[in-house]
């Protein structure tokens, strides 16, 4: 759940949106996506307000708009070549040889033109990812999307998909918004910040001012603090009681009694 | 204390299986709603029939063997047992009328579905399922690619097209199965096995009405089948159990039509 956002982006920058996990970063990218629709407020995207968009409107938005999904998400029956070339084919008259030199400069942008043929199955976890963002730009879209980018991947994978999240949002003149929790990787492509906790906008600046910026949250995150505003322990009755066989305690091991 | 509990527990007893018949009915609604929309987005796995093309090979032709095994051994034990009982009655060149009326009008629509259900069915389910949880369906979504139009109707109208076909091999092979223990194995006349059969079994009632059979038990096991997938919970046990449910739902929907279409089909000139 998201309160009070207040967020505005400015065309061909870099912006990401930070926090910890469960704070509502991917709801705001799936309100921004057209998924969900905002309670209360206003959603322009790409000059247009999402609530006075249908359907098919919606649809017809998403055509300007490119999203790399946390794994992903590559169509598993089909090759890396018809992975990238999906849209060509969906939304577009364009014949299958233009289709094919467009899906090889695609696939040479992130490296892997040699791996046209591959099955998603064969790919390693960065190698997918790099497929997915292949195919998330295959029709040059002015907004990106990109769900925890980074997640699960090597150091090697890591940064070269952070230096082509900034290099295709610059070549393409595009806007590109990084969801994620990885401070160092996020910090050195994008040009400003959001911090999100609880469903609320707790600080934005630029990386640098962000990491002198004395808000008890973000030096938390920035820091990797186990201890702070965002409290290690999940919120529970008395550890007393539990070790004396009350509290929650109890009740779970009479669930697992029963069970 | 105990008569204050008991209407306490009366009364959220009630309201448990008040809230889980509102859930099914909610259910039940949402799959009727689901089915419109197949039906209306169906342009496209129409239009690019390769889509269903495609579909038809992965549910119908690798369904083929399943169908054709089993419509050759449920023939011949057809044949065994008609055997037995005919020939008591000095009957056994009506062997082949036997064999063939029965897989027909109810052995060949009836089982095939239920092979169809359990092979087919539980596939669509199972692939739609994990394209669900391993976000495939949202991303062709993002890619303003409607994946009911992409992904659903080419499935579900390739479901409709085999079962026929499916029944029809089934039929085929299982009197084929009748001959070869009727004529070839026990000795029944062949000239009367044939004659008889092709005498006896009407193109109307009998071909046809089996083939409408086939044709409704191949909407509701794929309307069954893509529902399931499509509402799977994105997880593996959520996967799992929509596929379970694809079989048990179909194959109880398949014998439940089946009651409900013979009643209409074969019923109406005999009741006195």
């Amino acid at each position: 759940m998201l309160h009070g956002v207040k967020l505005r982006i400015e065309p061909g920058s870099v912006v990401g949106v930070m926090g910890q996990s469960g704070c509502g970063k991917t709801t705001l990218l799936r309100i921004i996506a057209g998924w969900l629709k905002a309670s209360a407020g206003s959603t322009r995207v790409l000059g247009e307000d999402l609530a006075g968009l249908g359907a098919g409107g919606i649809f017809r938005l998403r055509r300007k708009m490119g999203m790399l999904f946390q794994f992903g998400a590559l169509f598993t029956d089909m090759t890396v070549f018809d992975n990238v070339a999906f849209q060509m084919r969906e939304h577009t008259d364009l014949p299958e040889d233009l289709i094919g030199d467009l899906v090889m400069m695609k696939l040479e942008a992130v490296g892997l033109r040699g791996a046209a043929g591959l099955m998603p199955s064969e790919l390693s976890g960065g190698m997918a990812r790099r497929v997915a963002l292949a195919r998330a730009v295959a029709l040059d879209p002015q907004l990106m999307l990109y769900d925890e980018p980074f997640t699960g991947l090597d150091p090697i994978s890591l940064g070269v998909i952070a230096r082509l999240i900034r290099t295709l949002n610059d070549s393409l003149g595009q806007t590109s918004i990084v969801v994620s929790h990885d401070v160092e990787e996020c910090f050195a492509i994008v040009d400003y910040v959001y911090f999100v906790s609880a469903g609320r906008i707790v600080a934005e600046g630029k990386p640098a001012e962000m990491r002198r910026s004395g808000e008890a949250f973000v030096k938390q995150f920035v820091r990797g603090e186990p201890d702070g505003p965002i409290p290690f322990h999940y919120p529970a009755p008395g550890y007393q009681a539990d070790l004396d066989g009350g509290g929650a305690l109890s009740s779970l091991l009479g669930v697992s009694a029963n069970g | 204390m105990a008569e204050q509990e008991t209407p306490g527990a009366l009364r959220s007893g009630l309201e448990k299986l008040g809230r889980t018949f509102t859930a099914k009915i909610w259910r039940l609604g949402f799959a009727a709603r689901f089915f419109l929309y197949v039906l209306l987005h169906s342009g496209t796995a129409l239009r690019r029939f390769g889509l269903t093309i495609r579909e038809i090979y992965f549910a119908g032709v690798q369904s083929m063997i399943i169908i054709l095994v089993s419509g050759l051994f449920v023939g011949m034990v057809l044949a065994l047992q008609g055997y037995d009982t005919l020939q008591r009655y000095g009957s056994s060149e009506a062997l082949g009328i036997l064999v063939a009326l029965s897989l027909v009008r109810e052995l060949g629509p009836v089982v095939a579905g239920l092979l169809f259900a359990s092979r087919a069915g539980s596939a669509i389910t199972a692939e739609i399922g994990l394209m669900k949880a391993t976000e495939q369906i949202a991303a062709m979504e993002m890619m303003a690619v409607d994946p009911i139009a992409r992904v659903v109707a080419p499935r579900f109208w390739a479901g409709v097209i085999s079962m026929p076909l499916l029944a029809a091999l089934f039929s085929a092979m299982g009197i084929f199965g009748g001959y070869l223990v009727g004529v070839q194995l026990i000795g029944v006349d062949e000239g009367a096995f044939w004659s008889q059969m092709q005498d006896s079994v009407d193109w109307r009632e009998d071909v046809m009405n089996g083939v409408i059979k086939s044709m409704v038990f191949g909407v509701a096991v794929t309307w069954i089948a893509v529902f399931e997938g499509y509402d799977a919970p994105p997880t593996a046990e959520g996967v799992s159990g929509a596929t379970t449910r694809t079989v048990v739902t179909s194959s109880l929907a398949i014998l439940a039509l089946d009651f409900v279409l013979t009643a209409l089909m074969f019923t109406g000139g005999t009741a006195k």
